[in-house]
């Protein structure tokens, strides 16, 4: 846990050129992956609702999304008389650039099989294959996630209009909310990994698909972590942000041209960035078989498979799930992902406790049964007393 | 477990048949009474059939159509009758195809053919005359450069007889009572002109559907 083993022995000319080689690969990779998600996107939603979707750009349609990127940046740039000018052009920049980041402490290759650590060979130095691995690590991207609310909410203030105000103040409100399940589901595979680094939680996975933290956590986190991450996103059936029904756009009614599209990047490369944290908090990362030897090779393809099923099942949700209400929105969120979270994460922190200091089992988890059904029967207590003070509102009403 | 069952639905749907018809590459045909751009038909011997009564004018919701007529020369008669249509103008920017001129037209002269796809780069160009809208020697509407023409579709002009005759009698209804050839085809009688027609498309009784309601006027 000591970093990345290309700084230690001093930084010189050729540790910069291999940082900046991994800067500009991933960049342009992300780049690329989002151009194709968007492309991914549309196809699959229309092969799932028996239409064809977009086929005349290129082969298959792929270069639609560079077609429409090349007419985003011809088309006026509109801000509306109210806007305040400032940070309705900041606003887009923070969406991307925090999109961008999260990225940079994903590890996307290296194999963690065998005792290996995860290092590959670039000119004679040893370094992970991702562009950092801050001891910080899974804390930052929490943290790149809470700042992209601030694109959402200072675009949605500074657009001067009511409906991308409407829009932003439900897209804050609802990813405050799911960043309390989905820190909680982070914090049970930091409890078992014993370290906040993105490195070393994939290393704590290595060795068969049984160490995948799916598995050694129970599959409540994993699930936890999927809708929370889905509402984070703003994606169906949590995209109230934009419910076009209601908000016209959401909080990017008044953005046009290539402001609109840094949202548009943003919003898909975060589908992308999510996805890659889940396979490596989940699915072990890069973990997989190696065949025939190319150990840096395969790593990276199981990466991107996973990451592939992932945007698959997100394509999945918004092609079947109806939006939820507000309220629905709120009460999943509140009532149920974050108490199952919480006692979920109490329950993994006792095993864990208990394993350490080598506790009496019956009495760690006598007292731990104990301690959950009067925590329970708390809540439901408490849900109950507020259900009926909503029906008796509604019955004033 | 309900809740998952949509997600069965969608995953089956990838590999169910879609249903799009790619527009320009592909078209599904038209009906058969199609309204698209008009035209102005011809007799056989070449007369026009428009007589300039400006009835299609008058009927036109749109307001789309002047029409001013004018006496025939005596030496060189364009139609058959007194008088013929002297300016015939249809403007495409207000037309919207509702057909009640081709009904309204006492000698078919104005019918509807399926094409629809032809535009504008100007407010002038959208008006019509009778130098676009009359059909050629061969009864074939004209086709303009700008107007997207395809294989079959002036062939289908809606140049129907109506099922009514032209005297309104149903008892000639289908029955030509002038020069139909320019027109393509005689449509279908439509129920509801007599009434033991409808009754025998309904498979009725008499007695269910008795008569001396106002449909069987005739």
């Amino acid at each position: 846990m000591t970093g990345d083993p290309l700084y230690l022995d001093g930084v010189d000319l050729v540790d910069v050129g291999i940082m900046a080689v991994k800067v500009i690969v991933a960049f342009t990779f992300l780049l690329v992956a989002t151009m194709f998600m968007v492309w991914f996107e549309r196809k699959l939603i229309s092969d799932m609702q028996n239409r064809i979707g977009p086929n005349v750009a290129g082969p298959w349609g792929l270069l639609q999304t560079f077609a429409d990127g090349v007419k985003f940046f011809f088309k006026e740039d509109l801000r509306p008389e109210n806007a305040d000018p400032l940070v309705f052009r900041l606003a887009p920049y923070i969406s991307a650039v925090t999109a961008f980041l999260s990225f940079a402490v994903v590890p996307i290759g290296g194999s963690f099989s065998g005792g290996s650590s995860g290092t590959v060979t670039i000119f004679g130095r040893e370094t992970y294959l991702q562009v950092a691995d801050p001891p910080i690590g899974i804390l930052f991207l929490l943290a790149m996630s809470s700042i992209a609310v601030y694109g959402v909410m200072l675009a949605g203030w500074a657009s001067g209009s009511k409906y991308p105000l409407i829009g932003s103040v439900r897209a804050s409100a609802q990813a405050i909310s799911y960043e309390a399940a989905l820190g909680m589901a982070t914090v049970v595979v930091v409890v078992l990994a014993g370290t906040l680094s993105t490195h070393g939680i994939v290393a704590a996975q290595s060795g068969g698909f049984t160490r995948w933290f799916l598995v050694s956590s129970g599959i409540v986190p994993f699930i936890v972590f999927l809708i929370a991450a889905t509402a984070e996103l703003n994606r169906p059936p949590f995209d109230l942000v934009e419910a076009e029904q209601e908000l016209v756009g959401g909080f990017h009614t008044e953005y046009s041209s290539i402001r609109f599209a840094l949202f548009f990047l943003a919003e898909f490369m975060n589908v992308i960035t999510m996805s890659a944290i889940m396979v490596t908090l989940f699915f072990g990362g890069p973990a997989g078989p190696i065949f025939f030897g190319m150990t840096w090779f395969w790593p990276t393809i199981w990466f991107l498979l996973k990451v592939l099923a992932f945007l698959f099942v997100f394509v999945w949700f918004r092609a079947t799930l109806p939006r939820l209400r507000y309220d629905q929105l709120m009460h999943l969120g509140w009532k149920l992902l974050i108490p199952l979270i919480l006692f979920w994460l109490m329950f993994i922190s006792l095993k864990e406790l208990r394993a350490a200091y080598d506790w009496n089992w019956v009495v760690t988890y006598g007292a731990a049964v104990v301690a959950l059904a009067i925590g329970a029967s708390l809540l439901v207590a408490a849900l109950r007393a507020g259900d009926r003070a909503y029906q008796e509102e509604l019955e004033e009403v | 477990m309900g809740y998952l069952n949509g997600f069965k639905v969608t995953f089956l749907k990838l590999f169910e048949e879609r249903v799009t018809t790619e527009y320009p590459k592909e078209k599904r045909p038209k009906p058969a009474r199609f309204h698209g751009r008009h035209v102005l038909n011809r007799y056989e011997d070449g007369m026009e059939k428009c007589i300039g009564c400006e009835l299609c004018a008058g009927v036109c919701p749109a307001k789309c159509i002047y029409v001013r007529g004018a006496d025939n020369p005596e030496t060189a008669p364009v139609s058959p009758g007194e008088r013929y249509g002297y300016v015939y103008e249809i403007n495409y920017l207000r037309c919207i195809h509702c057909d009640l001129c081709v009904e309204a037209c006492p000698t078919e002269a104005i019918t509807e053919s399926k094409l629809f796809e032809f535009s504008f780069t100007n407010r002038t160009d959208a008006i019509y005359t009778k130098a676009e809208l009359v059909v050629d020697d061969e009864g074939l509407p004209q086709r303009q450069p700008w107007e997207l023409w395809h294989d079959g579709d002036d062939l289908a002009t809606s140049g129907w007889m109506r099922a009514t005759a032209s005297s309104g009698n149903p008892d000639y209804q289908n029955q030509i009572s002038w020069s139909g050839e320019l027109g393509y085809g005689v449509r279908d009688p439509e129920i509801g002109q007599h009434l033991s027609d409808v009754r025998d498309e309904a498979d009725v009784s008499e007695e269910q559907y008795p008569s001396g309601d106002s449909r069987d006027q005739h």
